[in-house]
């Protein structure tokens, strides 16, 4: 198994004409990716890296039978997007873009929500399933089948981490990168369900930042709902309050959001927290030892 | 972004948010006249981007133009929070009965937008939710519908039995919704709104923060920004496409992506010395992004050393080495560089490297941290 993206996930890429849509189209073939079709309004009937480009999703659809979504759409017309893929019955949409207005992002995971799609991001790496699928913009090369899920609200340390499972030779199941905005489709909470789920995934590594509380809801789920073992590492232990860290989504505002916060909670939860990137792979050993 | 309470205060006005009359000054000379004008006492009220203005000493009452002019003595050009008070807001001073809170902002968490009032007005709202979260009224808005007159009545409810208050709460917070919703906010506070001994309301503070992926939609915010108060460098950084924080310490960073560059100054502080900032280079890493951040850094007179902390993904390693050293090439650099890079093609990447006079080469972030606190320590 793995989960949200495998060998039956057939891709339609929005925004498919542009520079960023046109060179991971390229990187995601090559990765074995099935790419079946690419929207970009005004442009069907092209084709790019030999995929179709269709005028609408609905048309992609219905021809390609595409059931996974990924948008690369500049942030003002990224939402447009969204309702697009949902309105036309695709059910997981992963959106790479940043940049996209919050309240603009308030009003589209509520519609999704209420077709019953599911978003992954924004401002996300998107999602891979070693060995099936990548989706995403991730380097496809420093992943490994395997059987540890990874969930992460940035996009670069989760290439870290994941590079150093790797190179230990801890395979993973499938890495989601939730995206690193105050309001994002899918929580930490919506990726650990799934994984809890899935006979393909043994323990799971999340990977959290100062801002908000998705750190503290995830550690009181784990704590109450799962069974399978959960390493966590917080960035941003050294972050000033009111600053925002580059995502849109890691800010200490008004006392809350803070690293050590949510450290505490996994920690009260007894769920391990790495110091560093490199400590996860001792965290991780220790946890599938323990399991064996 | 974040505005100040004068501004904030004609955004409000403009929306019919009844607030005591008040005028913007930079002299004592003005905040005199500004008293004397008004004839009654005034407030005269620090303008800085920062909360507990009160409490640091920078609101005062004043029953006289001289003592208003005496006040704003105090107050300008003096440092409150560490910042140089360059204006004040002189208000009308009003009776205060009771004080309440309002505000409007995203719940990230319930992923709505999320009407509160309090009954508790006048302290710092996140102390009244750690203490005392029973005293937080709040309604969270459907995305779709926006908030209705029916929804502010029965939330104003939770705060008075008074009918005619509440007809003017409800009303107060139909319009710091609409404020939020039209200008893009991600927060709109009154704290406090105020019931003053004749039975009329008033927002004694106004308080707006924009949500900086929406200023496009918005040219008329984004000239409210007050530059001279931001941070030199954070704005270079800005116009140069690069994520800059200035820190307290000397290890200047640079790093590909926000949360390694997090993790990066997080492994500096844990063996023992302290990052001069975060800075997220952006996509791709190229010569030009890396040699901008160089530049940024550097002007940075704390900086003792610098972190390069580059995962190589898509951009292979050696990609990367080469950028690094056409930046280098381009500028004077006296300072020790410890650079790691990591990911795709990294041995390759590594051998460009070595042997470049200044330059240490880590295996590891560990290493790479490690190596920047010795430095800076011997």
């Amino acid at each position: 198994m793995s989960i949200l993206v495998n060998s039956n996930t057939r891709l339609l890429v929005q925004g498919i004409t542009g520079r960023e849509g046109s060179f991971h189209t390229r990187q995601m073939l090559d990765y074995g990716t099935k790419v079946i079709a690419g929207v970009t309004p005004g442009k069907g009937g092209q084709q790019i890296e030999g995929v179709p480009v269709y005028d609408t999703v609905k048309e992609a659809v219905g021809d390609m039978a595409a059931n996974t979504s990924i948008i690369y759409v500049p942030a003002r017309f990224a939402t447009e997007a969204i309702y697009e893929a949902t309105d036309a019955g695709i059910k997981l949409i992963v959106c790479i873009t940043e940049g996209i207005p919050t309240l603009d992002m308030v009003k589209a995971c509520y519609y999704v929500n209420q077709k019953g799609s599911k978003l992954i991001g924004p401002n996300c790496a998107g999602v891979i399933s070693p060995g099936k699928a990548k989706v995403g913009i991730m380097p496809g090369s420093i992943h490994k089948e395997g059987n540890l899920g990874v969930v992460s609200r940035s996009g670069t340390l989760t290439y870290e981490v994941v590079y150093n499972l790797t190179k230990n030779d801890f395979g993973q199941s499938t890495c989601v990168s939730i995206g690193g905005d105050p309001v994002i489709g899918s929580s930490f909470i919506d990726i650990l369900e799934l994984f809890e789920e899935d006979s393909q995934t043994k323990a799971i590594v999340l990977i959290g930042e100062i801002g908000g509380t998705d750190e503290e809801e995830a550690a009181k789920f784990i704590h109450l709902k799962m069974r399978k073992p959960v390493i966590a590492l917080v960035a941003g232990k050294t972050a000033p309050p009111g600053k925002r860290m580059g995502h849109a989504g890691a800010i200490i505002s008004g006392g809350t959001g803070t690293a050590e916060e949510k450290i505490k909670t996994f920690q009260k939860f007894s769920i391990p927290v790495a110091e560093s990137p490199l400590q996860v792979v001792d965290l991780v050993s220790a946890v599938l030892d323990e399991r064996d | 972004m974040k505005i100040y309470e004068f501004q904030a205060y004609e955004i409000f006005t403009r929306r019919g948010i009844p607030s005591p009359w008040g005028e913007v000054a930079k002299t004592s000379e003005e905040v005199k006249k500004i008293a004397e004008k008004l004839g009654r006492p005034v407030v005269v009220k620090a303008q800085v981007l920062v909360g507990g203005r009160g409490k640091a000493g920078g609101i005062k009452l004043a029953s006289t133009p001289e003592e208003a002019y005496r006040a704003a003595e105090r107050i300008l050009n003096s440092k409150l929070k560490g910042i140089l008070v360059k204006r004040v807001f002189v208000k009308e001073s009003v009776s205060i009965k009771e004080e309440y809170y309002l505000g409007v902002t995203v719940d990230r968490a319930q992923k709505r937008v999320v009407v509160m009032v309090s009954p508790a007005g006048g302290i710092d709202i996140e102390e009244v939710a750690r203490t005392n979260p029973g005293k937080i009224f709040k309604f969270y808005v459907n995305p779709l519908l926006g908030f209705k007159s029916h929804e502010a009545n029965e939330l104003a409810s939770a705060l008075t039995k008074d009918k005619n208050l509440v007809k003017g709460i409800a009303k107060i917070l139909s319009g710091l919704y609409r404020i939020f919703e039209e200008m893009d906010s991600s927060l709109v506070e009154v704290n406090p709104l105020v019931i003053t001994e004749e039975g009329s309301l008033f927002a004694l503070d106004a308080k707006i923060i924009f949500d900086d992926n929406a200023l496009y939609r918005h040219p008329e915010i984004s000239s409210l920004r007050d530059l001279e108060v931001e941070d030199p460098l954070e704005v270079r950084a800005k116009e140069a496409g690069v994520s800059y924080v200035r820190l307290e310490g000397n290890i200047g960073c640079i790093v590909n992506g926000a949360g390694l560059a997090m993790a990066t100054m997080d492994l500096v502080k844990h063996y023992g010395a302290e990052p001069a900032n975060f800075l997220d280079v952006g996509g791709g890493a190229s010569s030009q992004q890396v040699g901008k951040a160089l530049d940024i850094v550097l002007s940075d007179k704390q900086v003792r050393a610098v972190l390069v902390n580059i995962f190589g993904g898509i951009t292979r390693c050696d990609i990367v080495a080469e950028g690094l050293i056409q930046a280098l090439s381009k500028r004077e650099m006296n300072l020790p560089l410890i650079i790691r890079l990591t990911g795709t093609n990294e041995e390759e990447g590594r051998k460009k490297l070595k042997g470049i006079k200044g330059i240490f080469l880590a295996a590891t972030m560990n290493e790479a941290a490690k190596k920047a606190m010795e430095v800076v320590k011997s």
